[in-house]
Parts: C-alpha cells; structure tokens; sequence
C-alpha cells in the first residue's frame, strides 16, 4: 500500500470514529433533559435508559484521540496543545460524567443526587457544543503556525505555536463554530428523544412529553443546521498544491467546500442520504403515532452526515485543519500524518473493528432487550 | 515564550496530579476484577448463593472504583496533547500507536463487557455472564499492557529511526516494542494490582470481622483475595528483580538516584535504610547519607545478579566508568561527552534543515552523515551542564525504599493472614489488633503502590524520552498561567470525586454489615 493510500484510509476511520461518536452524543443529548423533566422521576427513567450506553460515548471518544495521536499525530500536538481550552473544557465536562451515573443515587456520594445531575448537565451541554467548536475548526479554522526548525531553539523549542494568547477560547466564542456546536447539541437532544421513544416503555405523559421536546429540538436544529450548510459552502477554504517536508503551498479557494461538494460524488451521496435519514427518523416519528424506531435512520443519517463532513475537510486536496494566521502552516493528511510503516502496522489492527462492532451490536442487543419502564424504577 | 521552566514545571505537575490519581483506582480495578471473576467461576461451578452474594458485594465496589478510573484516566491521554504536544510529535509516530491500539483492542472490551458485568445480571445466561466478567478483567490488563509498553517505550525508545527531514523519530520495527523492559513492567504492574486488591479484600473482610457481621462471609473474602494477593505480590516480586536488572541495563543514572549511589565499587552494598544528606550534590565532597544501614553486597545482586559486580554511581555515569563482571574497565560515553554530541547532532539537524530549504542534496546527505552517530545523545544537546541530567535523588531513593519496605510487610501480612485463614480460623475472627492492623494496611498498600510509581518515573527526569527529549523540550506553547489554573481545576474536582468515591464505598461497607450477605435476595 502507498503511504497516500494509507493516509486515506486513516482518514476514512477517524471520520467513522467521529461518525459513530456523534451518533452515541444521544447519552449526551439525554444528560442535557435532565434539569428540565416536569417529573422528577422521569430523571431516573432517562438515566437508567441512557446509563447503560455512556461508557460506550466515552470509550468511542478516547478511541477518536487515540486514533487521531496515531495517525495524525501533528494535528494532536497542534490542534491540542494550542486550542488548550477548547480541549480542557471537553475533557473537564466528560471527567464529571464518567462518575456521576455510579454515584448520583448512591448513599454517601457526598454532594447529592441533584448535583451529579448538574454534572452531567454541564456534560450534555458544554461537552456537545464544544465538540462541535472543535469539529468546525476543520473548515474555520484556528491562528497557529508550525515550524519544526523550533525544536532547535533553545529558548522555546515549541514546534506548534498558536497565535492566539486565548488558546482556544477564540474558537469556542467564533459564531461560526457556534453554529456547528449548536447543530451539534440540538442533533443529540433529537437523538436523545429518539432513543427514549425507542427504549423506554414509558406513560403517554413520558412519551408526548418526549414528543414535544422533539418537535422543539428539530426546529432549532434545522434553523442551526441550514445557516451552517449556507455558511460552509459559501466559505473561503484553502487548497493544498503541494506539501513536502520542506514546506506546503497553499491557494486560497473561495466557495472551497462547495467544490469539493459537487467534485465528488462520494461525498454527495453521504450527504444526502445521511440528511435524508436524519430527517426520514425524525418526521415518521412526529408524524406517526407510536412509531418507535426513528433512532435508528436518524442515527445512521448522523454517522453517513458526519463522514460527509469529515471528506469533506480533509479530502480534495483540503487541509482538515486550515491556519488562519499563517496558510502555509496549515494541517492536511498528507503533512500530519504518522509514517508509513506505522499506519500500516495500525492497519492489521484496525481489521480487528468489525469485530469489535459485532460483539458491541450483539451485547447492546441483549441488554436492551427488555425496554425499561418506570415501574422498574 | 513566557518563562519556560515555569511552564515545565507546571506541566509536569499537572500530569504528575493526573497519574497519581489515576493510578489510586486502577491497580484496584486490574486486581478486583480478576477477583470477582474468580469468585464468579466459584459460584456457576458450586451453584452456592453465598459465593453470588461474596461476588456481587466486591463487584459493586469495583463499579464504583471502576467509573474514577476512567475518568482519570481521559485526561492522561488527553495530556500528551495539551501539555507535552512537542512530544507528540517528536515521537508520536511511535508512542500513539499503542494508545490507539488500546483504544481499539481493550476500551471497548472493558466497556461493552463491563456493562454486561455490572448490568447484566439476570439479562443474560449465567455462563455469558461470567464470560463478560472475565472478558472486562482481561480488557483491563491488554488496556494496561499497551499503556505500559507506551510508558516502556519512552523508558527504553527501540524500534525507531530519526527522519532528519520532518524532524521526527519513525518507527522501524513494532515488535521492538515489546522488549524486557516493556515484558517486565507490564507484568510488575499488574501483578502489583492483584497484591494490592488482595490487601484491600483483606482489610474490608477484616472490617466485617471487628464488627463480628456477616464473617462466613469476610472469611471467604480473605481466602479468595488472599490467595490472589500473595500470587500477585510474589510474581511482582519476581518482575520487580527483573525489572531492576533492566533498569541498571538501560537507565543506570535511574539505579544510581534510587541508591543515592555517587562513586560505585564491585561487590557494592545496598542501602537498606537510611538518610540520604540534602546537601550532596555531584560535584561537591559531601557524604552521601548522613547515616545508613546496608545490607553487604546487596545492589551488586539486585543489580546485575552478581555478587561482586560493579555498579556505577552517580559520578561513574557521568564520568563514563563502568566496569565488566570481570573487573575489566569499559568506557562508556561521559556526559560531558554527550553534551558536545548533543549538541553536535542539534547543529547537523540545522544544517540539513537549510540544506533542505536550498534543495541542497548533497549537503543535507553530509548533514544526515553527521547527524547519525550523535543522535543517540540527541537530547544532552539541550543541557548546558552534567548536573542538569540528574534525577531528584532524595524523591527516588525514599520512594523505592518505602516500596521495598512495604513490599516486604505485605508478603509477611499475606503469609500469617492466610495461615490464620486455614490453620486458626478463631484467632482471625476474634484477635482484634490483627484485624486493626488489616484496615491500617489498606492505605499502606496503596502508598507502597504510589511509592512504585514514583522510582519509576522520578527516577528518570529529565527525559519524557530516554536521552532524546528532556521535559524541557517537550512542552506545548501554553501561558504558564493556564497551566496553573487547570492543574487546580483538575486538582480540586479529582479530590471532590475521590472523596465521593470513599465515602460511597464506606458508606456501603458500613450498611453491608448490617445486612445478611449469606443470601443475595436479602441484599
């Protein structure tokens, strides 16, 4: 295999980690109801529901890192050594999930059911949003330069600097990677009610109640969504002429992602199916009475969505992680990435996914067989 | 860039904090989760409720060791990124591959398991169950096999060569990687996990026992996770002397500072307890300890299993003087040496850099000719003084002594506590002090544990990679201050969830004594 090819292919399962933890943001999108339910034990009901997925979100997330840290091993030292707030706060919000499903109802836990329930709030909300920040600076952007002759510099021998004294928190307030944060939140609310419907065997009070919140939620997503599609594809991108060791050359590219949209048809196919399904998982639900297995084309048309995005970024000779300050800085696949001999080797391993998908699909399987209702609670 | 040494230290700091931390919850999730797998396996064999009562009362607080644990350890990952990203990319090619490979093979086993583990009872047949109980403690170990082959790694970097033109080091051969060094820590540091669950079964069980409830019960408990505990304590024991055998291969400074060692001889003794004297520098002719006990010839034997070998100290490293188990001196490379060959490599690495930007082939082939032979010392090129490349002895020398002298008490703790076990059963349930002793040698254990942790990675500053990369060059372009304000943020909210944790789990030890734990349908 050629180191291209290789680069190609890790770029194809980062997209499809990022796919498949966008689609598992549904715990998060649960966590985020959880100050606002009329009923209190409706709280339990969701977190019983949601709980039994979280680590999955969690474990998908650290695979995301450590994925990006193996393959693209530049864009993790610049991207989280420089946006170091941006990253901080992900991590900050998804420290307080991890304990709060053990120990919000257990006796002892010191500070109270209510808090725990906060924490996972704060994860719901800020760690959606922040995600989505940190994705749409794939085509936004961030103010950093690389210049690896550093490392020879006594005095500061940072090979990534960002050009931003906010490091990071720039990116966090940029409307435009608002725009994708929020897209991003609403979606996993959506997903959120989507998987209640499907696995809870709630009241009519629980289900129209979730109903509701649906109808919500898809209205605010859309309005966000569509403003981000305007935005991203009237954007100015840059496109990589050449990048070598000695240096990258970039052109500046109006409408860039419009033309990487309509140059690949790959990417149009992802696209719309994806939205198609998003929205195919959302209407039947809304439209049909009782219908209960939107989660699962809304949750596909996320994970193909998502995908598109990422080629989007990162193929048609497109950095994934542009420079504003200096372009030719500028992160693409083909100068981040990790060497050759190592993408093959974490190729072998990578064979072993599907099997790892198998064996996560048949366990969801039988834990979910039986749908939680609130006399179980 | 602002105050560099500031943001060193910081860095430093805040990842120390993070694998503390970390490292309190998961030596207890290698060890316990093999225990109540056991436990497990004893129940679907005998059928007996009183082992599914024994296995679901330590399985419930593995649950709530378990979430802390992943919780910290996100942030360990994550921090080669935000903090050391210099490092990421000087050998990310080489270090991100096993994390991401962990990511693949072990997370997800852990956590699809996991929940089948702690959720499933009654969801599945009794033998998937305990196939998933088995399948989360052995994701728990390959997560900490790659984890440690990392950490091995940057201990002992092999399988990898430097590309002069990306300003990197490549690897060259994956199962390089998996060498003595990595072999050895791997299996101390999870064997160290089953010992200190073990000790942790035993002091909880001894708990039930002063509260004389449920000791059938706490009695099993001890068996159970005595056996464990001493299996695990004496192969730890068994890989802790291989590991000392490649830590005086491969980091003899490492052996040296947990010494205190300065001046080496054949035959050297080995410090059993003492004090090391803060004011003893290399360079100056001050006493080493103020005082001391040694036991005769004692690091030659820990060191290269040699009654009268030689082991450089401190200024025999820096002087480049060693000496063969035949007394014959080998001149190794000073450091002053290496230094002027550091930085001789850091000039060739400029120079192929310019060469490069000329599109000069000829000169940047001269320039990777040079650079070739001194990149070994790649990293003395940063420092401006041997002193410079010296381990914080005193930390080093007290935290292995600590282990050791714990280490030791435990095998005596896990001997008597065992024999008590099966020979005075009466004497275990009712000598009070020897149940006092038991909950006292909990929080021993885990500072024995911490005490490991730091010879390990203590003993081998300045590098966050062995003679290529000191700290110092490793850092990411962060204001000192936000590293100081997130090295709180982490600091406070570990101890609120830690504090959380102990209580929750006292709290459930304590309403377990009230409770019968003979039959699981009364729990």
């Amino acid at each position: 295999m050629t180191l291209e090819l290789l680069q190609n292919y890790w770029w194809v399962l980062v997209s499809i980690l990022g796919g498949i933890l966008v689609f598992l943001l549904f715990v998060q999108g649960g966590q985020s109801m959880l100050l606002n339910t009329p009923d209190h034990k409706w709280n339990e009901l969701i977190v019983s529901s949601i709980g039994r997925k979280w680590e999955l979100t969690f474990t998908t997330l650290v695979t995301f890192g450590g994925a990006a840290f193996a393959s693209f091993p530049l864009f993790y030292s610049t991207s989280f050594g420089g946006a170091y707030w941006l990253w901080i706060l992900i991590l900050f919000s998804f420290v307080l999930q991890a304990v709060s499903y053990e120990y919000r109802k257990k006796q002892g836990n010191l500070y109270g059911t209510r808090a725990y329930d906060i924490f996972l709030f704060i994860n719901g909300f800020v760690g959606c949003i922040l995600l989505g920040v940190a994705v749409a600076m794939f085509f936004f952007g961030g103010e950093f330069s690389v210049d690896r002759s550093n490392m020879l510099t006594q005095a500061s021998p940072v090979i990534s600097h960002w050009d931003n004294p906010s490091h990071g928190l720039e990116a966090i307030f940029n409307w435009r990677n608002l725009l994708l944060g929020i897209t991003v939140f609403m979606l996993a609310r959506i997903l959120a009610n989507l998987y209640l419907i499907n696995s809870v065997n709630g009241s009519q009070k629980f289900y129209d109640w979730t109903i509701k919140s649906l109808w919500i939620n898809t209205i605010i997503f859309l309005i966000f969504f569509l403003a981000f599609v305007v935005v991203l594809f009237t954007a100015t991108g840059y496109t990589v002429i050449s990048a070598t060791p000695a240096g990258t050359e970039i052109e500046i590219t109006p409408f860039k992602y419009w033309h990487n949209l309509i140059s690949s048809p790959s990417i149009i196919i992802l696209l719309v199916v994806g939205v198609a399904n998003v929205l195919i998982g959302i209407c039947a639900t809304l439209f049909y009475k009782g219908y209960r297995q939107g989660i699962w084309f809304t949750g596909i048309g996320t994970f193909f969505t998502v995908v598109a995005l990422f080629w989007l970024a990162g193929f048609c000779d497109t950095p994934f992680l542009p420079s504003i300050s200096d372009p030719s800085s500028s992160l693409s696949i083909r100068n981040a990435s990790s060497s050759k001999f190592t993408l093959e080797c974490m190729s072998y391993v990578s064979l072993l996914i599907p099997f790892v998908v198998g064996y996560i699909w048949y366990v969801w399987r039988i834990i979910d067989k039986k749908k939680i209702s609130e006399s179980d609670i | 860039m602002e105050d560099i040494m500031t943001v060193v230290d910081w860095s430093r700091w805040q990842f120390a904090l993070t694998a503390i931390y970390h490292w309190l919850f998961v030596p207890l999730t290698l060890g316990l989760s093999v225990i109540v797998a056991v436990m497990e396996s004893i129940y679907l064999k005998t059928g007996e409720q009183k082992w599914l009562s024994t296995c679901k009362f330590w399985m419930t607080l593995l649950a709530i060791n378990f979430a802390i644990g992943v919780a910290t350890g996100i942030i360990l990952e994550f921090e080669f990124g935000t903090n050391w990203s210099n490092y990421s990319w000087f050998v990310g090619d080489i270090f991100g591959a096993p994390l991401a490979i962990e990511g693949i093979l072990a997370f997800f086993l852990e956590a699809t398991f996991g929940a089948v583990m702690f959720f499933g009872w009654g969801k599945v047949s009794p033998k998937f169950h305990l196939a998933s109980t088995w399948l989360t403690a052995i994701g728990a170990s390959i997560s900490a096999l790659w984890i440690l082959v990392a950490n091995s790694w940057m201990q002992y970097p092999v399988g990898m060569e430097f590309d002069p033109a990306q300003m990197r080091n490549v690897m060259d051969n994956f199962w390089a990687l998996f060498s003595g060094v990595a072999v050895n820590k791997f299996f101390h540091t999870v064997f160290s996990g089953w010992a200190l669950s073990g000790v942790f079964v035993i002091g909880v069980s001894c708990y039930f026992l002063l509260r004389k409830s449920n000791t059938d019960f706490a009695l099993r408990s001890i068996r159970t996770g005595g056996w464990i505990g001493l299996a695990g304590l004496l192969l730890c024991m068994y890989t802790g002397d291989g590991s000392a055998v490649e830590v005086t291969r491969t980091q003899p400074m490492k052996l040296a500072a947990m010494e205190g060692l300065y001046y080496g001889q054949h035959g050297e003794d080995l410090v059993a307890i003492g004090v090391v004297n803060p004011d003893k520098k290399w360079d100056n002719d001050e006493p080493p300890y103020l005082w001391e006990i040694s036991l005769p010839k004692g690091l030659s034997i820990l060191a290269r299993h040699d009654l009268d070998a030689f082991v450089p100290g401190i200024n025999d490293i820096i002087n480049g003087v060693d000496y063969t188990s035949d007394g014959e001196q080998i001149n190794t490379v000073s450091y002053e040496e290496r230094i002027m060959r550091g930085k001789q490599a850091q000039q060739a690495l400029r120079d192929y850099g310019m060469a490069m930007q000329k599109n000069d082939s000829v000169a940047m082939q001269k320039a990777a000719d040079a650079l070739r032979p001194n990149f070994p010392y790649f990293g003395y090129g940063y420092f401006s003084s041997p002193g410079e490349a010296i381990p914080p002895v005193a930390v080093t020398f007290y935290s292995f002594r600590i282990m050791v002298m714990l280490g030791s008490y435990f095998l005596l703790f896990y001997i008597v506590v065992l024999f008590l076990a099966y020979r005075k059963e009466m004497a275990l349930r009712n000598w009070r002090w020897l149940q006092i002793i038991a909950l006292i040698s909990v929080p021993l254990m885990w500072v024995c544990s911490e005490a490991g942790w730091m010879v390990a990675e203590v003993g081998r500053q300045p590098w966050t990679v062995q003679n290529l990369l000191p700290t110092v060059a490793a850092i990411s372009d962060v204001p000192a201050s936000s590293v100081v304000i997130t090295f709180w943020m982490f600091a406070i909210i570990f101890t609120l969830l830690l504090a959380a944790e102990v209580s929750i789990m006292i709290k459930y030890i304590n309403k377990s004594t009230k409770t019968d734990l003979s039959n699981p349908s009364k729990k």
